[in-house]
C-alpha cells in the first residue's frame, strides 16, 4: 500500500545539494541595492523544490525552516522587502543551515537544532518586523506559537498526517494574523544577552534594560562571569558579562526584544520560548514523549512541536504515540530496515585510505610488467596453441590497462573541489574588510592527486587572505593610484611540467622590500650592510614569526602563516615562488609535483639510459643540419628553428651520461618548452610514446634537479622523468658557472 | 633465544638477531629486523649527480629504491657486479620518516644472535665521522662482525642527495642566520 519513499532520498539529497550550490552561487552574485528579479526567482524555486522534496519525504524541520526561509524570498520577490546586506548573510547562512540538515539527515545523524532554531528564528524575526511595520498587530510570532499551541495538538497531528508538514507550518502564519488566540497565557521566555565589549560605548547599559525586564514578568537572572579577565587585565570601560534571563509572564516575543532593541548589533541575543504556554491541556504535553524537547529546544517553533514528524525524523521517538502518523511511521521503518544498505549507496561513493589504494596501484603496476614480459613470452612461442595463448595476452594486455586506467583515475580529482571554497570567503572577508574584490579563477578542470589536494586547500586559504588583507589596498587607496576599486584575485591552476603550479596573483599594493628589509635588519636576520636581491627579500616571507604588518588583525599579520604555508607545500614535494612588484600586486605561485599522476611521455635514449620527456613540455624533434648549428662565443651551442635560435642542452652532459652520438647532427634534438622558454634537448634517439605512471623519487631518495619523478617500464627497469624547466633551469646555471 | 625477537630499541636487554654479510675481508651486520629483502643484482638506473657510491635506482614491486654501493662508501677496492652479487633492501628511520634503500654486498653469510651485552664499542680511529655509523663489534665464531647503524650511515648521504645543484636556499638560510 505505501510506497517506499526511501528509494528516491538519494536522488533528493542529490538534487538538493546541487540547488543549494546554485542558490549559493546566486546569492553570491545578488547585487545588493538593484536585485536581479531573476535571481531572485532562482533562488526562490530552490528554496521551494526543498521544501516541497522535504515535506513530501517527512523532513519536516527541513521543510519548516525552508518555509521560513520561502516566506523572506517571497517578500523580496514580490518587493515587499528589500534585499539588504544583512538579509543576503541570512540567506547565506540559510544555505549552511540547510546544508548541515540535509547533510544529517542524509547521515542519519542528529542535527544542531540550537543552530537551525536560532537561524530560523531570524529569518521569522525579519518577517515579523516587516509585518508588524505594516499591520496593526504587533505580536505576529508569538501570537502564531499561542494560536497553535494552543489548538488541540491531536488534531494537528491528524492534519500533518494527512498533508504534508509544510502546510501545516503555512498555518502557521496564516494563524499568525488572527492574535485573538493570543489570551493571556503565562509563558517562560529564556534569554540569553551577550554584549560585545563596546557595549557601554554604544550608551547602553545593562542595568536599564534589566530594570525594564522586570517590569515585563517575573524574573530569574544569572550572570556569567567567565568572560571576567584578571584585574590587572580588566577594562573599566569593556563589559565582560553576559547574562541569561528566565522571564515568566504573558509577554510577546516582541516586547523582549524591544528591550534589547537598542543594543541590537552590539550583542548576541537569543530569546526562546522555554514551555508551550501554561494554558496547553496537559493531555497534549502527557502524549508527546519529551525526552527530545528537552535536548532540542522546542522554541520559536511551536510549528514543529505541533507538527510531530520532526521528532520523528530525529530520534524515532515519537513513532507509537502517533497513532495518526501510521504511514510515516511504516516509512520510517523501511528505512531503518534499509539502513545498512542505504548507508553505503549513499551517495555512491565510499571512502577508502589512500594507502589501500596506493597498494592497489603497486599491484596493477606489477601487474602491467608482468603482462609485458608474458607478451614477450608469447610472441617467441611456436606451437599448435601458440596463436590462442597470443589472443589471450591480447586480451590480458587490454584489460591489464583497463584495470590501470581505472585505478588511476580514483586518485585524480580536479582542483575545483578546492576552488569552490574561495568565492564565498572572499566574499565575506571583502565585507569585512570594506574592500571591493573580483575573484577570478581559472583552470579549475586541472586534475590533481587526491593527496595533494586535500593538502593544498590551506595554503591557499592563507594566501587568499594574505591577498585580500594585506595585498589588495582599500577603494579610496585605489582610487587614488590610478586604480579601479575593485581589486582582483586570482587563482589559477595548470599543468606545468610534469608539475601542477597552482597561482594566486592580485593587483594589489605589492610586496614593500625597503620595510621587509628594515624589519629583517632590527630582528638581526639580515646584517646591517648586506645586500639582498629581488628574491632574497622576498624570501624573508617566508621566515617564521616574520610580519611587516602594523597591526596584527584577526586575519593576518602575526607572522605565523607564510612559513607554514611554505613548509606544506614543502612536504607535498613542491615549491612556492613569490614574485612582487610595487604598487602593481603579488604572484605566488605554488608548484607542486604529481606525486602520483600517468603522463604521456615520449621516451627517449642517451647512451644506454632511457628517459621520458613528458609529451606536453615537446614542441617537436628533429635531426639538426651541421648548416643551422652555430656557436656563440665558442661555448653555447645554438640552432635555428623557425626564425628563433634555441639554445641546445646536451642531456648527456648535464646528467653525465656517455653518448652514442656526440656531433650534433648524428643524434636528434627534441625542442621543448618550460617555463615560457624553448630549448633543443639533444639526445641519441627516440624511442616511442606511451604512458607512464609517474613515480616518486623522493620517497626513498631526493629531489634531482631537472627530474620530476621515475616510472617503470615495461621490462621492470626504471626510467627517469624529465622535468624541462628543471633542466633549462639547470643549464643556465652551468652556463653561468 | 626466547628474546631474539626483541630490537635494538631495548638496548642492554637480552640478544637480538643480525644478518651477517661480507664486503671484502670484512662481516658486517645489520639488524634483522630492518632487513625488507635480499635480492639478485639486475642493473640499475643511474641518478644524474648522485654521490658516486649511490649507483642508481631500481624498481622494487613498484617503488623507486636507491642502490648503494657499500664497498664504495667504505672506499673498498671495488668490485664486479655478477650474477651472485647480492642487494640487500633496508630500510631507514630517519626524521623525514621511513625510506628503503638497497646496499650492494659481496654475499650473505647468515643470521646471528648477538648477545647485547657482548657488544663492544667501536674504537676510536681518526676522525669520528668515519666510525659514527658503527654501532658496536662482536665476535661471532671466531669473527669480528661490525655491527652497522644503518640509519646513520644513510642518514650523512641524505643531506648530499638533496643538496643538488640549486643551493639557492641554503645560500638563504646562511643569509638569514
Amino acid at each position: 500500500m505505501t510506497i517506499d519513499l526511501t528509494q528516491f532520498h538519494d536522488a533528493f539529497f542529490e538534487e538538493s545539494f546541487e540547488a543549494l550550490d546554485s542558490m549559493e552561487a546566486a546569492l553570491l552574485k545578488l547585487d545588493i541595492g538593484a536585485p536581479d528579479s531573476e535571481l531572485i526567482n532562482t533562488i526562490f524555486r530552490v528554496a521551494h523544490s526543498i521544501k516541497g522534496g522535504s515535506a513530501t519525504f517527512g523532513f519536516a524541520d527541513i521543510a519548516s525552516f525552508t518555509h521560513s526561509l520561502e516566506t523572506l524570498l517571497d517578500e523580496l520577490r514580490s518587493g515587499g522587502m528589500q534585499v539588504t546586506l544583512s538579509i543576503s548573510d541570512l540567506l547565506l547562512k540559510s544555505v549552511d543551515v540547510m546544508r548541515a540538515m540535509l547533510r544529517s539527515v542524509q547521515a542519519k545523524q542528529p542535527l544542531d537544532a540550537q543552530r537551525v532554531s536560532d537561524l530560523q528564528f531570524d529569518l521569522e524575526l525579519i518577517i515579523a518586523q516587516k509585518n508588524a511595520a505594516a499591520a496593526t498587530t504587533h505580536t505576529v510570532m508569538p501570537a502564531a506559537i499561542a494560536h497553535l499551541a494552543a489548538s488541540s495538538a491531536p488534531a494537528s497531528c491528524a492534519a500533518a498526517a494527512a498533508s504534508p508538514p509544510a502546510e501545516l507550518a503555512s498555518a502557521s502564519s496564516a494563524a499568525a494574523t488572527g492574535a485573538a488566540a493570543a489570551k493571556s497565557a503565562q509563558r517562560r521566555w529564556e534569554i540569553s544577552f551577550r554584549p560585545y565589549r563596546e557595549l557601554f560605548a554604544r550608551g547602553n547599559d545593562p542595568l536599564r534594560m534589566m530594570r525594564e525586564l522586570t517590569e515585563l514578568g517575573e524574573l530569574d537572572v544569572n550572570v556569567d562571569l567567565s568572560g571576567l579577565p584578571s584585574f590587572a587585565e580588566l577594562d573599566p570601560q569593556a563589559c565582560y558579562l553576559a547574562w541569561t534571563v528566565g522571564l515568566t509572564g504573558d509577554v510577546s516575543e516582541e516586547s523582549i526584544r524591544q528591550v534589547f532593541e537598542w543594543a541590537e548589533g552590539d550583542c548576541d541575543l537569543v530569546v526562546r520560548l522555554l514551555d508551550a504556554p501554561v494554558a496547553v491541556p496537559a493531555t497534549v504535553r502527557a502524549s508527546e514523549p519529551e525526552p527530545t524537547s528537552a535536548a532540542n529546544p522546542v522554541v520559536a517553533d511551536a510549528i514543529l512541536s505541533a507538527s510531530a514528524p520532526p521528532q520523528e525524523t530525529k530520534a524515532d521517538l515519537a513513532v507509537p504515540a502517533h497513532a495518526a502518523a501510521p504511514a510515516l511511521s511504516v516509512v520510517k521503518q523501511d528505512s531503518k530496515a534499509d539502513a545498512p544498505l542505504s548507508a553505503l549507496g549513499d551517495s555512491g561513493s565510499i571512502r577508502v585510505s589512500v594507502e589501500k589504494i596506493d597498494e592497489l596501484m603497486n599491484t596493477v603496476g606489477e601487474l602491467v610488467i608482468t603482462q609485458a614480459m608474458l607478451s614477450q613470452l608469447g610472441a617467441a612461442m611456436e606451437g599448435p596453441n601458440a596463436e590462442k595463448l597470443r589472443a589471450g595476452l591480447a586480451q590480458l594486455e587490454r584489460n591489464t590497462r583497463e584495470l590501470q586506467e581505472s585505478v588511476m583515475r580514483v586518485r585524480m580529482l580536479p582542483i575545483s573541489f578546492v576552488f569552490s571554497r574561495f568565492p564565498r570567503m572572499v566574499r565575506d572577508l571583502a565585507q569585512r574588510l570594506n574592500k571591493q574584490i573580483d575573484l577570478k579563477l581559472t583552470g579549475e578542470q586541472t586534475e590533481l592527486d587526491k593527496t595533494v589536494l586535500e593538502k593544498i586547500g590551506d595554503p591557499l586559504v592563507h594566501l587568499v587572505r594574505n591577498s585580500i588583507d594585506h595585498g589588495i589596498e582599500s577603494p579610496e587607496v585605489r582610487v587614488a593610484a590610478g586604480k579601479s576599486p575593485a581589486g582582483t584575485v586570482h587563482l589559477d591552476a595548470c599543468h606545468r611540467g610534469g608539475n601542477i603550479a597552482v597561482e594566486v596573483s592580485d593587483d594589489g599594493g605589492g610586496l614593500d622590500k625597503d620595510r621587509i628589509l628594515a624589519k629583517a635588519r632590527a630582528r638581526g636576520l639580515v646584517g646591517p650592510t648586506d645586500v639582498l636581491t629581488d628574491d632574497q627579500i622576498h624570501d624573508l616571507i617566508f621566515v617564521p614569526g616574520f610580519s611587516t604588518a602594523d597591526k596584527t588583525t584577526d586575519l593576518s599579520g602575526r607572522g605565523v602563516g607564510m612559513d607554514v604555508v611554505r613548509r606544506n607545500v614543502k612536504e607535498l614535494g613542491g615549491k612556492i615562488e613569490l614574485r612582487s612588484e610595487r604598487g602593481r600586486g603579488s604572484r605566488f605561485i605554488i608548484t607542486l609535483p604529481l606525486t602520483l599522476a600517468i603522463v604521456d611521455g615520449q621516451s627517449v635514449a642517451v647512451g644506454t639510459e632511457t628517459y621520458i620527456i613528458p609529451l606536453i613540455s615537446i614542441v617537436e624533434s628533429m635531426r639538426l643540419k651541421e648548416a643551422s648549428i652555430s656557436r656563440l662565443s665558442g661555448r653555447n651551442e645554438v640552432f635555428s628553428f623557425r626564425g628563433d635560435y634555441l639554445p641546445i642542452i646536451r642531456l648527456h652532459e648535464l646528467f653525465g651520461v656517455e653518448p652514442r652520438a656526440r656531433a650534433l647532427h648524428e643524434g636528434l634534438v627534441v625542442i621543448a618548452e618550460g617555463d615560457g622558454r624553448r630549448v633543443g634537448l639533444f639526445v641519441d634517439d627516440l624511442l616511442g610514446q606511451q604512458q607512464v605512471v609517474i613515480k616518486s623519487l623522493e620517497a626513498n631518495y631526493g629531489h634531482v634537479e631537472g627530474v620530476s619523478g621515475a616510472t617503470i617500464l615495461g621490462d621492470g627497469s626504471v626510467a627517469l622523468i624529465l622535468d624541462v624547466t628543471g633542466i633549462i633551469h639547470a643549464a643556465s646555471l652551468r652556463a653561468a658557472a | 633465544m626466547s628474546t631474539n625477537a626483541t630490537t635494538q630499541e631495548q638496548a642492554g636487554a637480552g640478544s637480538h638477531q643480525v644478518l651477517t654479510f661480507v664486503l671484502g675481508n670484512e662481516t658486517y651486520g645489520v639488524d634483522i629486523l630492518r632487513v625488507q629483502e635480499i635480492r639478485g643484482w639486475s642493473a640499475v638506473t643511474k641518478i644524474p649527480h648522485a654521490p658516486a657510491h649511490v649507483l642508481g635506482v631500481l624498481n622494487l614491486r613498484g617503488s623507486i629504491v636507491p642502490i648503494v654501493d657499500l664497498r664504495m662508501r667504505f672506499a673498498l677496492e671495488r668490485a664486479e657486479y655478477t650474477a651472485i652479487t647480492v642487494i640487500i633492501v633496508v630500510s631507514v628511520i630517519s626524521a623525514a620518516g621511513r625510506r628503503d634503500f638497497g646496499v650492494v654486498v659481496d654475499g650473505v653469510s647468515d643470521v646471528v644472535d648477538v648477545n647485547t651485552a657482548e657488544v663492544k664499542p667501536a674504537p676510536e680511529l681518526g676522525s669520528r665521522a668515519a666510525t659514527d655509523y658503527i654501532r658496536g663489534l662482536v665476535s661471532v665464531a671466531d669473527r669480528m662482525v661490525v655491527l652497522l647503524d644503518i640509519d646513520r650511515l644513510i642518514a650523512s648521504d641524505m643531506t648530499s642527495f638533496s643538496g643538488n645543484l640549486a643551493q639557492a636556499e641554503t645560500s638563504l638560510a646562511a643569509t638569514a642566520a
